[in-house]
């Protein structure tokens, strides 16, 4: 059975409707990233997924006892509360040391863990963060642009981290991400989300679907147009056989 | 018997109060619930109308109100206006009906001085014990649930992801406000509740490397103004609610001046 799975999920909030008509499942081992434009709805959707948000329509399972790793797009930590990466890691129910500093040594921060986490740069803060998502021992990581305030170098060495634990772990991974080229790659699918499913299948073949490819203006020469939404565009490819 | 003397009994119950305010502060400063706790505390004063209009105890009557008023601001919360706003109109609209209520209550002699700015030396032994009572139900509520309470605080979609209702946390919250509004209004009053949540919570922050140490050091912060105010409220004679809060706002000026200065004296250094 699949670890997740979204049956016709829509949100509405206030007037608008942010999501519709999305279905959608995710197995044990999978790498899926899902991309869209802004405001497309990525976040809020994970956070059906997660259960954080509960959908105005359509229903969301989860496997019974999964354990999810989940490493928000934005933490922000109050400069009144004073706590160290250790105690903060130590939060997750894991209290295992060892575990946690081979950990710490692994996302490259071992020499941290005694700092404050409002000291932290934004590459240290995502690299506990993800610390504390694989603490848990995850069925399934889940990150919302896990990457945002790292240089490329340090992006390509988050996304081979990943990839070395979903394998030890023998978990699922899914993420939203604005690092297509990188991302697409390493991703066993791949789901175009624009308050729809747009498409959704391999990286090669999303990447040559037109829907993908209006959607993010790769057939115009204008940057802006990475961010123009097409509301009313055709579908070429059908999402959800 | 050592209980026998009043400034006994002023000090118990100022140090009850103080011990459950350290931490209970903490979420309060950490969650930004700074008007939360006025909102709650404000409807005491309803809660005392209420008391009076239907004999019951005192702290039962602000229990209820407190309760009350802090429930429905969590669920009043995201609609339309802002969270500041939002408990900026329930806060002094509890306040005003509030005194307006007390107004009707002609047949009842009151003194709403005591209501408003406490009036710890009038604590007897009956009021003592609901104190010690109440005061320890926040510490062992919050001592139970610290983890879970944390990692809510830091982040809801965390604690979802990791098995928790933020939503529950947030209750256990509210509880804990309301009870030691309940029992805290007899000692600093309505007006400086949120004061005793705030002021030590704020003064241990320069000492903590821990959520923990700011708790236990807030409360340590508290006990000591409950002290020194009550001290100076007997050899001045000053009210005495307003001389703990006083008292309290001194350490934290002091403390931040010292984090101030440590913090020059170290950049000096590096220059």
């Amino acid at each position: 059975m699949s670890l997740m799975r979204a049956h016709e999920v829509g949100v509405r909030y206030g007037g608008s409707r942010i999501l519709r008509d999305i279905n959608f499942s995710i197995d044990r081992g999978e790498i899926v990233t899902i991309v869209g434009p802004n405001g497309s709805g990525k976040s809020t959707f994970l956070r059906v997924l997660i259960g954080a948000q509960t959908p105005s329509e359509g229903r969301v399972e989860r496997a019974p006892a999964l354990r999810i790793g989940y490493v928000p797009q934005r933490l922000s930590i109050d400069y009144t509360m004073p706590i160290t990466v250790a105690r903060f890691l130590a939060l997750s129910g894991n209290s295992d040391r060892t575990q946690t500093a081979v950990l710490l040594q692994r996302v490259g921060i071992a020499d941290r863990a005694n700092r404050q986490m409002i000291d932290l740069s934004g590459g240290e803060f995502q690299r506990v963060l993800l610390a504390q998502a694989l603490l848990r021992e995850p069925d399934i990581l889940v990150l919302d642009e896990p990457t945002q305030g790292l240089d490329p170098p340090a992006v390509a060495a988050f996304y081979r981290l990943i990839e070395e634990c979903r394998q030890e772990l023998e978990c699922a991974v899914l993420l939203v991400s604005h690092d297509l080229h990188v991302v697409m790659g390493q991703s066993d699918r791949v789901v175009c989300l624009n308050g729809h499913v747009c498409c959704e299948g391999t990286p090669t073949a999303v990447s040559a679907a037109p829907a993908y490819r209006a959607l993010f203006g790769l057939d115009t020469e204008d940057a802006l147009a990475l961010y123009r939404h097409h509301h009313d565009h055709l579908h070429p490819i059908e999402s959800n056989p | 018997m050592m209980l026998d003397n009043f400034l006994v009994r002023s000090a118990l119950a100022g140090i009850a109060i103080a011990l459950a305010a350290g931490p209970l502060g903490c979420f309060v400063v950490w969650r930004r619930m700074a008007y939360f706790g006025d909102a709650t505390a404000h409807a005491a004063i309803l809660g005392v109308a209420l008391s009076f209009a239907f004999s019951l105890s005192v702290f039962a009557g602000v229990l209820v109100a407190a309760l009350v008023m802090a429930t429905t601001v969590s669920r009043l919360y995201g609609g339309i206006y802002a969270m500041d706003t939002l408990l900026g109109v329930t806060a002094h609209a509890a306040l005003a009906i509030g005194l307006v209520a007390v107004s009707f209550l002609s047949g009842v002699r009151m003194d709403l001085m005591a209501y408003l700015f406490g009036d710890i030396l009038a604590v007897n032994t009956t009021d003592l014990a609901v104190i010690w009572l109440g005061a320890m139900a926040v510490v062992l509520i919050l001592g139970v649930r610290w983890s879970a309470l944390l990692i809510a605080t830091l982040n809801s979609d965390v604690a979802t992801a990791g098995g928790l209702d933020p939503r529950r946390e947030q209750l256990v919250l509210t509880l804990a406000l309301a009870v030691l509004v309940a029992v805290a209004i007899k000692v600093v009053g309505a007006l400086l509740i949120t004061a005793m949540l705030i002021i030590p919570a704020a003064a241990a922050r320069p000492f903590s490397r821990t959520p923990e140490t700011m708790a236990a050091v807030a409360a340590i912060i508290g006990t000591l103004s409950v002290l020194g105010g009550l001290a100076a409220s007997v050899e001045w004679d000053t009210p005495t609610g307003p001389s703990i809060v006083a008292f309290a706002t001194i350490v934290f000026l002091v403390s931040n001046i010292v984090m101030w200065m440590n913090r020059r004296r170290r950049l000096s250094h590096l220059r």
